[in-house]
């Protein structure tokens, strides 16, 4: 029998502290001084989440200190990104705010670059500021621990709690203690999920040894979506994943590479390649997502799927590989010390990859490849849970009382748990968490969480299913000699090959070239369902493998709702990213929409619906 | 890339175990020192290689596309504020030490204790201002960014 530990009375319940849940942490403090407030992490908050590993770049910054850039510029360049689907008045309320993350950040200690001649920060490119951000995520988690009551490192939160008294509002939540295997209950009268996005959902170029080797850190496991799913919430833009342009093998970032240090890509017998694609693409999405002479004199931005889907067909016309070339910007001993520098802050494993096949940029342009799709919605993609925004920004379908608070009374969301919000990165989750972290506590000055019930059979119930994988097990695995091979339980490790080999096959991964169809799709759910009635038998030998079940479950999750958006949404609006094989062209005249999906927690069935996409225009427009 | 432990520098101190975002530093119960127990879930993100106080932990490329003989060891200096890297190549040509800062103030101090700093009015509740808000967006007087502010209004349907 495992011991329960339960936090009860608590105002704010941040579950999973990346650059989202730490700045609700922090903010949540300022709004509700003498409020509870308690932080549930899988890793320790020092080093978890994306940031983890550091930073070389804060990729959302307006400078409107500096008349830079305003927060409608940021929004038009999020749209025109990800060709028209975004929610625009929650992306006006994170630029406007997040400048005072950032300068937070500088004070805390954060080296920011500065630009020596003009006193402004170092611009990487419009959006982008460059820092020295090794130790960013201690930096914040440092802030977070000062406004938390309570930090709980390695907790794997696995559900939320649900009340019993009134329908449709969230209670806390429930997981495990990863080292002691503890039951931690958290009864809490709102609930910020800060969790992550999803790796490790499709297959992975990588093999063996290097499939850890993923662009989105191997921990984001998808909980955002599989807690706020789980909970009955509504999800938008799921269908959104990401596909990254990357150097090859060790996806090492080239932000800093294209725009700071001026390289650029070209095929492999060194020609430009990318303009020969766009009359065939334009045909596709359109010359009003398309116009590369306008893009050219206004720099105006081409859309990154547009780009990826220039890649890819240079790739299959047998014109690989695409090169990225540094020779020319690395023969400044400057610019190469910047270049190894941005991958030592925060991808050393690139670093290492040119070491080992002594790849020197300096005399080798090195190869680039697009990646496996992810599933995220702080980076350039917005998948995540559909969220009232501010009151007074937001049209009426987009609003219902409490920023940042999903269908869900009490639960709101920040950083990947947000949909509709691209672009916002490490800054931009931190001011979501922020504006969560007000809203919720003015949820419960406002009464709102009031007379919260939660049942003993609630309780019970969800602790004997967290814990089913170890009894399972323990059953079974003496019906075998050895080994991992056994009729009545698979292994997380085995769930997560099936998972990653489907999704690949059926829901566009990079085996496919990132094609799929109606028919694929749907015989992707039935496979994602049965993987479910084997997910209720999977087996775990100790704790970590327990940790392992329930990340699984939560990719699961992330994954049906992926498959169904992808399945709702007719038409091929990111080309690059994925192709509706049935449906190959943008279709503005149906689809000019963002996708809204609920999967009811009882009967597990989906409702898809529509809802209007809203644009940003001047007042006279 | 996957890392790895040194017999004879590991004291089983538990430092990697404790920060290992993945969860894949454990323990081993006979040797009484640490190991990778899940190389393939590894995103050599040095955070148990950054936190060993004995420099025991290291890191071999990916088997199925790193060649053996290369090295990327680290050095992280909270006291000093900063962290230096020696990155060797495998065929001994280029061998490179970096230093970058980590911060640029003691650790933690200058954050403040938001319990005590005078709290928030009603006004500002009513408000969409966060902490320090305006002030920290902006030199000028200035408020907040509105749609009104801006000359903006949000539009239902297609525009580009």
């Amino acid at each position: 029998m495992v011991n329960t530990v339960v936090e009860d009375d608590i105002d704010v319940l941040v579950c999973g502290a990346g650059l989202g849940g730490t700045g609700a942490a922090w903010e949540a403090r300022f709004w509700g001084q003498d409020k509870k407030i308690i932080i549930a992490e899988k890793a320790n908050i020092d080093r978890s989440g994306a940031v983890a590993q550091g930073l070389y770049a804060i990729n959302c910054y307006m400078g409107t200190r500096f008349g830079e850039n305003n927060p409608e510029d940021h929004v038009r360049y999020a749209r025109i990104d990800l060709m028209g689907m975004v929610r625009e008045d929650l992306l006006f309320d994170m630029a406007r705010h997040v400048d005072s993350a950032v300068h937070q950040f500088e004070e805390w200690g954060l080296p920011l670059m500065r630009n020596p001649k003009t006193g402004t920060y170092l611009r990487e490119g419009r959006w982008q500021i460059m820092i020295h951000g090794e130790s960013y995520k201690p930096i914040v988690a440092e802030a977070a621990k000062k406004s938390a009551d309570k930090v709980y490192n390695r907790i794997c939160v696995t559900h939320l709690l649900m009340d019993d008294a009134k329908p449709n509002r969230v209670a806390g939540a429930v997981g495990f203690n990863v080292r002691t295997g503890d039951y931690h209950v958290f009864k809490s009268k709102t609930v910020i999920v800060g969790a992550g996005g999803a790796s490790n959902i499709f297959k992975p170029r990588s093999v063996g040894e290097g499939s850890g080797r993923v662009w989105y850190a191997p921990w984001s496991s998808g909980s955002a979506y599989g807690l706020m799913i789980g909970a009955g919430a509504k999800m938008t833009q799921m269908e959104n994943r990401i596909v990254l342009a990357r150097f090859k093998d060790g996806y090492g970032p080239v932000g800093a590479y294209f725009l700071h240090l001026k390289t650029y890509t070209q095929n492999g017998i060194g020609e430009e390649y990318e303009s020969k694609w766009w009359p065939s693409l334009q045909e596709i999405v359109g010359k009003e997502y398309l116009d590369p002479e306008l893009s050219h004199k206004t720099h105006k931005p081409i859309p990154t799927c547009l780009r990826n889907h220039a890649f890819i067909n240079e790739v299959n016309a047998g014109r690989g590989p695409i090169h990225m070339v540094t020779m020319e910007a690395f023969q400044d001993p400057h610019l190469e010390e910047i270049g190894w520098h941005n991958f030592l802050g925060m991808t050393v494993g690139q670093a290492v990859l040119w070491a080992a096949t002594d790849v020197n940029p300096k005399y080798e342009n090195p190869e680039l490849t697009t990646s496996e799709p992810y599933v995220m919605g702080s980076h350039a993609t917005g998948c995540g849970a559909w969220c009232s925004g501010p009151e007074d920004l937001s049209p009426p379908e987009y609003f219902w009382g409490y920023n940042r608070m999903t269908t869900v009374e009490g639960l709101f969301g920040a950083g990947d748990a947000v949909g509709g919000t691209p672009h916002a990165f490490s800054s931009g989750s931190f001011t979501e968490g922020r504006l969560a972290a007000k809203a919720a506590c003015r949820y419960i000055d406002d009464g709102k969480g009031e007379g919260i019930r939660v049942s003993d059979e609630q309780i019970e119930r969800r602790r004997a299913e967290i814990y089913k994988p170890l009894e399972h097990y323990k059953l079974y695995r003496n019906e075998i000699t050895a080994g991992s091979v056994n009729p009545n339980y698979i292994n997380p490790r085995q769930g997560l090959d099936r998972l990653q080999k489907l999704m690949d096959e059926y829901c566009g991964g990079v085996t496919v070239n990132y094609m799929t169809n109606e028919k694929l799709l749907n015989i992707g759910l039935k496979k994602l369902r049965s993987l479910e009635e084997d997910l209720d038998k999977i087996g775990a030998e100790d704790l970590h493998e327990l940790l392992r079940a329930w990340e699984l479950k939560h990719r699961h999750l992330t994954s049906e709702a992926v498959m169904h958006h992808t399945l709702f949404r007719k038409e091929t609006r990111w080309p690059g990213y994925y192709y509706r094989g049935d449906a190959m062209k943008l279709d503005d005249t149906n689809w000019h929409v963002l996708t809204v999906s609920r999967r009811d927690p009882k009967s597990g069935e989906y409702t898809m619906e529509k809802a209007p996409c809203y644009h940003l225009v001047g007042e006279n427009e | 890339m996957p890392t790895f432990v040194y017999m004879t520098r590991c004291d089983g101190c538990g430092h990697c175990v404790d920060i290992c975002p993945s969860d894949i530093m454990h323990i081993d119960k006979v040797t009484r020192r640490a190991y990778n127990i899940e190389p393939n879930m590894c995103w050599e993100c040095y955070s148990c290689v950054k936190a060993c106080p004995q420099h025991a932990i290291d890191v071999r490329g990916y088997a199925d596309f790193a060649p053996l003989g290369h090295s990327v060891r680290v050095h992280r200096d909270e006291e000093k504020g900063v962290i230096a890297w020696r990155i060797k190549f495998r065929n001994g040509e280029k061998d490179m030490d970096l230093l970058a800062p980590i911060t640029t103030k003691p650790w933690g101090k200058h954050i403040p204790q938001l319990r005590d700093v005078p709290s928030p009015s009603q006004e500002m509740r009513d408000s969409e201002l966060l902490y320090n808000e305006p002030k920290y967006i902006r030199f000028d007087e200035g408020g907040l960014h509105t749609l009104k502010s801006n000359k903006l209004k949000m539009k239902a349907g297609v525009s580009y």
